[in-house]
């Protein structure tokens, strides 16, 4: 599902050239769940937002399900999140003047799905999250759990082939915690791949493989 | 098409903070009132002094006698003369170009009035004898009965066309005056047509106290030879009327013996020219008024473009997270614009409705105070003003949002997402 190949990315500031990912190798079955984990600084995010092709890359190749992705349109790029991808973030991300079914249906309303249409489906999505009773509230006046829920819902309205969740427990509880990483291995058994950052270490242990990043490396593979 | 999501997203930004919002959109509301109110108040300036001249043939020329300046042809300097009943002839024969021809003589000579008297009331007015064009060349308002014609001309008639004015003072008010005598010099007229002037103010006043009786009668009646006071000229349609002034002038000249070069010995008035340059005058008054008034709308746009720049750095994490969720860069570009243009639309409609309320109001005001408004009349603008305004001001929506807009989808979609 995803391949990549000696991916090297710099950041440039003023005089100062900071390489944050030295050479990564990786690949990714479909249907897989991976950890992603490393101290902060290690380049873990930013290894994520090259997957979620949110970012750009300096050097390497990266095919994503058979795409090479590299220098986009960002018209292309959208697209591509739109359709191939969802996001799962620690700070939810939720559009604070819409409610909980219209932030659910966002990913169709870019795919120009009729109003009603994309709303029903919404409603099914937060079914499955068991939120129907909060489908009309907005993001401040639910809970962190039920805000990751619908963040949840959110990313997979769009049918996407790759979950990618940056510290998506990141804000919640342990027990909340525990509830969002139920819901994201039912949805990896559904087949959608799932790639989970966290430095959470029991976290990385409800996954099938961990990965381990220091200064821009892989350093570690343990299948757990 | 609509979508509702869209609209959502816009009352979401403008409620978001509703003074500067109201702020923002009070910059483009006195821009497009202040032209509004600037070409309205143009407009009724225009309208007053046109009114001025009544519906006079703007294409008109005036000549009368002065006192010759050169001595010619054993005449000396000094000499008064007048034009006669025979230059008329001349004149018509002599240039084509010429559309309506009319004399006038004023009874005791010019600006000079006299009494009229009707049974126990009297009164003081001018008397002019008139040929049936000069009401193509300035137009009366006719209340009642006509102007003089043809058979009046020719019959020598003791026939008059009175101002509304000369009734008030002559009649009362449940008489019928048409067929009625009238008293002028001792020698009785009789009335056949009432009228009003077509002008405002004062010279409409005084236009009213005219009473008008065939040239040849006052000629005749008044022992005036044949003299004639004055021509008044209009040129064909596609002459300029400065040609024909030329032409009569030379040839007036010529029949009464004046030197070619004395310029001063015959007085003329083209209208023409002096309507021309209040015409120019109005131009200027009307580029003033586009400069100054788009300039005011203009920063009020500026005003908008800036506060559109402030809401896309306040939401850039928003704009990120849209487009990590896969809004195209035209989605939210042409969101940003829509958003600029409903601001600068809905508060540009409402300076334009303010503008045009306070124009009528004044307009209402003018019309009930009775007061002079011989200068300022019907102040208002035009329909298709008001459209390209409107038009001009989506334009400008457009245009503030650009840059703002631009400037959302510039940034990589990871960086807004961070952005704090």
């Amino acid at each position: 599902m995803i391949k990549i190949n000696q991916i090297h990315k710099s950041y440039i500031t003023g005089q100062n050239s900071l390489h944050v990912l030295k050479g990564i190798d990786l690949e990714i079955e479909a249907g897989e769940m991976i950890s992603i984990m490393g101290a902060s600084g290690s380049g873990k995010s930013t290894l994520l937002n090259i997957l979620g092709i949110l970012d750009s890359y300096d050097s390497g190749e990266y095919s994503l399900d058979g795409l090479k992705i590299n220098r986009l349109s960002e018209r292309k790029a959208a697209r591509l999140r739109n359709k191939m991808l969802g996001f799962v973030f620690q700070s939810f991300n939720l559009v604070s003047f819409k409610n909980a079914m219209e932030n659910v249906a966002l990913p169709l309303y870019y795919q120009d799905v009729p109003r009603k249409k994309r709303n029903l489906i919404a409603m099914e999505y937060l079914e499955r999250m068991g939120l129907t009773e909060w489908a009309h509230h907005l993001p401040n006046e639910l809970s962190g759990g039920q805000k990751q829920r619908v963040a949840i819902a959110r990313a997979l309205i769009g049918k996407p082939k790759v979950i990618l969740a940056d510290e998506p427990t990141g804000a919640l509880d342990s027990v909340t915690s525990s509830e969002v990483m139920d819901i994201l291995q039912e949805v990896n058994a559904t087949g959608i791949t799932v790639i989970i950052v966290t430095h959470e270490h029991d976290i990385a242990m409800r996954t099938r493989k961990t990965i381990r990043i220091t200064d821009g490396n892989i350093t570690e593979i343990i299948i757990n | 098409m609509f979508d509702l999501d869209r609209w959502q997203e816009i009352y979401h930004v403008l409620k978001k903070n509703k003074l500067r919002t109201f702020l923002t959109a009070f910059g483009v509301f006195w821009g497009i009132f202040m032209l509004v109110i600037m070409l309205g108040s143009g407009n009724g300036l225009q309208r007053g002094v046109t009114q001025n001249f009544g519906d006079m043939a703007t294409n008109s020329v005036f000549i009368w006698t002065q006192q010759t300046t050169i001595p010619f042809k054993g005449f000396p300097r000094g000499r008064r003369y007048n034009f006669d009943n025979d230059d008329v002839t001349a004149i018509s024969h002599a240039i084509p170009e010429i559309k309506y021809l009319a004399l006038r003589l004023q009874a005791g000579g010019y600006r000079q009035t006299n009494s009229v008297i009707r049974g126990l009331k009297s009164g003081i007015f001018n008397i002019m004898g008139d040929y049936p064009a000069y009401n193509n060349i300035d137009p009366l308002n006719f209340i009642n009965g006509r102007f003089i014609n043809d058979l009046d001309i020719k019959n020598k008639r003791k026939v008059a066309v009175v101002g509304t004015r000369v009734v008030d003072i002559l009649f009362t008010k449940d008489e019928n005056p048409i067929s009625q005598y009238i008293q002028i010099q001792g020698v009785y007229f009789q009335v056949v047509g009432i009228f009003s002037s077509k002008r405002t103010g004062e010279q409409a006043d005084q236009e009213n106290q005219n009473i008008y009786i065939p040239f040849t009668t006052l000629q005749q009646t008044f022992n005036y030879g044949n003299a004639v006071g004055f021509f008044s000229i209009t040129s064909q349609d596609d002459i300029p009327v400065s040609v024909v002034e030329e032409k009569a002038i030379r040839l007036l000249k010529k029949r009464h013996s004046v030197a070619p070069e004395d310029d001063a010995a015959v007085g003329h008035f083209n209208l023409k020219k002096e309507f021309d340059k209040m015409q120019g005058l109005f131009f200027g008054i009307r580029l003033l008024v586009w400069i100054v008034g788009t300039g005011t709308l203009l920063a009020g746009v500026i005003g908008v473009s800036n506060i559109m720049l402030v809401v896309v750095r306040e939401r850039t994490k928003e704009i990120g997270i849209q487009r990590a969720l896969g809004a195209t860069p035209w989605k939210v570009i042409s969101q940003i614009i829509m958003e600029s243009v409903v601001l600068t639309t809905f508060a540009g409609y409402f300076g334009l409705v303010a503008g045009v309320a306070l124009l009528e109001l004044i307009n209402l005001l003018l019309g009930s105070s009775g007061a002079n408004t011989e200068m300022f009349v019907n102040p208002g603008i035009d329909f298709s003003v008001a459209v390209t305004a409107l038009a001009i001001l989506v334009f400008s929506g457009v245009l503030a949002g650009m840059i703002p807009a631009r400037r959302a989808v510039s940034v990589k979609p990871i960086d807004a997402l961070r952005f704090e």
